[in-house]
């Protein structure tokens, strides 16, 4: 279990010094974030609008945007932080756009607890590495997190794949940090039971229970 | 502690933000009831997992792509020293 950080203590960020020479024209300093949000910044993208194209132009667009608004970053946030928020605004938009998704808004697909409730209660034994092959394994994950409403998928992306803070979250989303964890606390029973059909017990190979 | 109250704990519990006496009943409460203690212990593998896999990966085509963009803008705005 994470240890609670305590405030006050932090240590400068080693993007500190890679923003402030990007600020001051070096090239080579902002290509070196890319370098390391990149696969952080597609992962978001993708996730979200569950589609590469999208998420690609997403990805492009959010650096851009990020590099011509260097000046505005105050360091108040991570700088990955500013970054992914950037990227989830893109990312929403262009859901928003897309005229087949009915799921769009942080704010919708939260009213209701359905898929939220428990219902299956099977073990998951042996764990799912031991019954399936890394691509089959990933088959399972992004066809079971594409199921997820927009608002749940973008709160469980970044609290628990990439690890932001619950505050962090908030912030990168504009939400209160109640409404993060409710979300996530929906996102992650969703997604349990939905995996619970490939992962429980006795289940067969290749057959969803 | 109800299963109810139990679910209503989760999240604090997964992050570390249980208070102690909660926490002992969480765990009193998962001791006895099986149905809580394998929707745990299931929550907990369903964030591993999908921590654990990268199931989105970047190409290598896109990653030049994005780096002749950032750069050919770079030299457009003249902004950042380019190479």
């Amino acid at each position: 279990m994470p240890a609670i950080q305590s405030p006050g203590t932090e240590e400068i960020h080693p993007d500190v010094a890679l923003v402030a020479r990007a600020k001051e024209g070096d090239a080579a300093a902002f290509e070196q974030l890319v370098r390391q949000y990149e696969r952080q910044i597609f992962r978001v993208a993708q996730h979200i609008t569950q589609n590469r194209e999208d998420a690609e132009d997403i990805t492009q667009d959010a650096f851009l945007k990020a590099y011509e608004k260097l000046d505005q970053f105050q360091g108040n946030s991570k700088f990955s932080t500013w970054l992914v928020r950037i990227a989830v605004n893109e990312s929403l938009m262009r859901l928003r756009k897309r005229k087949t998704s009915k799921t769009v808004s942080m704010d919708e697909d939260v009213q209701t607890d359905e898929g939220s409730i428990p219902r299956d209660f099977a073990e998951w034994r042996p764990n799912p590495e031991q019954i399936y092959g890394q691509n089959e394994l990933g088959d399972i994950l992004r066809k079971t997190i594409q199921g997820l409403p927009a608002g749940f998928r973008t709160v469980f992306t970044l609290r628990d794949i990439e690890n932001l803070s619950t505050e962090e979250t908030a912030e990168a989303l504009g939400l209160s940090v109640p409404a993060v964890k409710s979300r996530l606390l929906r996102a992650r029973l969703q997604l349990r039971e939905r995996l619970s059909r490939y992962f429980r017990q006795n289940k067969k190979e290749g057959q969803p229970a | 502690m109800t299963c109810t109250d139990f679910l209503s704990q989760l999240t604090d519990y997964f992050d570390g933000q249980i208070s102690p006496e909660l926490l002992e009943e969480v765990r009193a409460h998962t001791a006895s009831c099986h149905h809580c203690e394998v929707v745990l212990d299931t929550t907990r593998k369903t964030i591993s997992v999908y921590r654990d896999h990268e199931v989105y990966e970047v190409s290598t085509e896109f990653r030049e792509r994005l780096h002749a963009a950032i750069m050919k803008r770079c030299t457009e705005k003249g902004k950042l020293g380019c190479r």
